[in-house]
């Protein structure tokens, strides 16, 4: 498992896309956060990361099937799944270490927007007046979030041989898991139970945490998910495998 | 380490790719594995690796069976997939460490087992380059290397030299004839030659059934004519030859060479008659069938 995760994440970093998706994250981020009129924290005024929460999830519902759409379509269209198939190695260890390596690089480029928050805590007024546990929180949300993200890419990405098709199905799921079914919950013949349907979306848990409420529950939902989409991927390769 | 293959069905659908085909091969063999293609030589040597599963027969290498311990099986063979497939993006000591790794090897046993396999392999001027910028003959040698990396006892390419231009066949053939030692191989090939070159015993497939499992010898021995090929220093006269009995025809090559197809082993005879009647031979010898014509006999259609 080591193995594969050194070589993927050897294999971003000597590839354009690793930087490529670092860069516009981080270049988007900033301009959504410190420049844009319209979401700006200066225009907004308070010392509050609520707009970093709010948009990081949209931006990386694009950004994390770019980095796992490669994962195991490349693999399988370039025939090198084959060839790690006659090795001594599981499908869920190849799949863990895929999954790993994403989950590192995603983490990699979420660390640098800490800079926000100390850079906040230095303008607001008096210096440090800042939630600090709340941001603690959110953030603990977000790589909750991104875990369930890139879960969902690895599957996409053991879908087809090809990353275009890969990185849709990605997007799609990750959009319909996301706001798909708080969005369906608000439709009025379902009123009865759109608690439930809210509560299967992420939107619902992440906003939870992204309160400062670190809620079990709201932990074990992704990982939930993760594990589901994970669990998802290696029956796909099974079944590639055994209707080979 | 031995392979035995017993009773080996694999279906796709309708279509029967590998029709119960049993054969055993013993340590310190070289098999070559033939047939026209579709014939299910790659289907089955992946049953063998393991990648594909059987849907009927056993496949045991050591008495291991491939079904119930794949990833036990798995350390023991190395494989060159038909189309050598490798990260093309990746340097060539990177890929081979990369290998070496999930066989679970590390450190500096890892780093002289790589540099060992350059040199065997003949990498060293390539060694630093990207997989993706070295020729077909150089990553052939790549994806051998990635065979070999664990030291395994069982051998399996999967046409080694196909694409390859004729030096690169050869140096590639005496690649795995250095390697082979103390190994069991089987290769598939579409060259004859080859064959009669690198292996003991030929196995052939037709439509997924087997045909022969013969020792190369055997294969190419002729048993109802016999060629039988005469060199003389000068011209002679050799009529005489033409009313004998065992005699079928008596051609002339060239002017001092001829092809004598008889229905017998013939050659002490001649060289009696020839000290006899004073003439200078310089050779003879019995001709053997080529592997070619014994293919195409086992494998058309009729």
């Amino acid at each position: 498992m080591w193995s594969i995760f050194t070589k993927e994440i050897n294999s971003f970093l000597n590839s354009l896309i690793a930087y490529l998706v670092m860069g516009v994250f981080l270049v988007s981020m900033g301009l959504l956060v410190w420049v844009f009129p319209d979401t700006a924290i200066f225009e907004y005024g308070y010392a509050d990361m609520g707009i970093f929460f709010n948009l990081a999830p949209y931006v990386l519902m694009f950004l994390i099937p770019a980095i796992t759409m490669k994962a195991l379509a490349e693999e399988s269209k370039s025939g090198t799944f084959e060839l790690l198939m006659t090795k001594p190695i599981t499908e869920l260890k190849l799949l863990l270490g895929k999954y790993l390596a994403g989950l590192v690089l995603v983490v990699i480029s979420l660390i640098p927007t800490l800079v926000y928050y100390f850079s906040l805590s230095y303008l607001s007024n008096p210096v440090g007046n800042v939630d600090s546990a709340g941001i603690m929180g959110a953030y603990i949300g977000l790589l909750f979030l991104v875990s369930a993200y890139t879960g969902i890419g690895i599957f996409a990405s053991s879908l087809s041989e090809n990353q275009i098709v890969a990185f849709i199905i990605a997007v799609f799921i990750s959009f319909i898991f996301f706001m798909g079914f708080s969005s369906i919950a608000d439709l009025p013949f379902i009123a009865e139970s759109s608690l439930q349907i809210e509560k299967a979306g992420m939107l619902a848990h992440y906003d939870s945490l992204g309160k400062g409420v670190i809620d079990f529950r709201d932990m074990l939902y992704f990982v939930s998910i993760t594990a589901l989409f994970l669990g998802a991927t290696f029956w796909v390769l099974k079944l590639r495998k055994w209707n080979s | 380490m031995s392979v035995l293959v017993k009773g080996l069905i694999k279906k796709y659908g309708e279509q029967t790719a590998v029709n119960d085909v049993s054969f055993e091969i013993k340590r310190g063999n070289i098999v070559g594995f033939l047939g026209p293609n579709g014939a299910g030589k790659s289907t089955t040597m992946k049953m063998i690796t393991g990648t594909l599963p059987a849907d009927a027969g056993i496949v045991e290498v050591d008495g291991i069976d491939v079904g119930q311990q794949p990833l036990e099986i798995k350390k023991h063979i190395g494989y060159l997939p038909e189309h050598n497939p490798l990260y093309l993006d990746m340097y060539v000591h990177e890929f081979l460490r990369f290998c070496g790794g999930i066989y679970g090897m590390s450190g500096k046993s890892l780093k002289s087992r790589v540099a060992d396999l350059v040199d065997l392999c003949g990498l060293q001027k390539e060694q630093n380059k990207q997989i993706g910028a070295l020729s077909k003959g150089y990553r052939q040698r790549v994806g051998l290397a990635q065979a070999l990396v664990h030291d395994p006892s069982v051998l399996i390419l999967d046409e080694p030299t196909t694409g390859l231009d004729p030096n690169q066949i050869i140096e590639i053939r005496n690649l795995i004839l250095s390697i082979s030692k103390d190994k069991t191989v089987l290769l598939s090939t579409h060259i004859m030659q080859e064959v009669q070159a690198l292996c003991n015993r030929a196995i052939i497939i037709k439509e997924g059934k087997l045909v022969a499992d013969q020792s190369v010898n055997e294969l190419t021995e002729e048993k109802e004519k016999f060629t039988i090929k005469i060199e003389l220093e000068k011209q002679a006269d050799l009529s005489f030859w033409t009313t004998h009995q065992e005699v079928n025809t008596l051609k002339l090559v060239t002017e001092t060479e001829y092809l004598l197809e008889t229905t017998k082993d013939i050659r002490k005879e001649i060289l009696n008659w020839v000290t006899q009647n004073d003439v200078d031979l310089v050779g003879i010898s019995l001709e053997k069938g080529n592997m070619e014509e014994v293919f195409h006999k086992l494998t058309q259609n009729n």
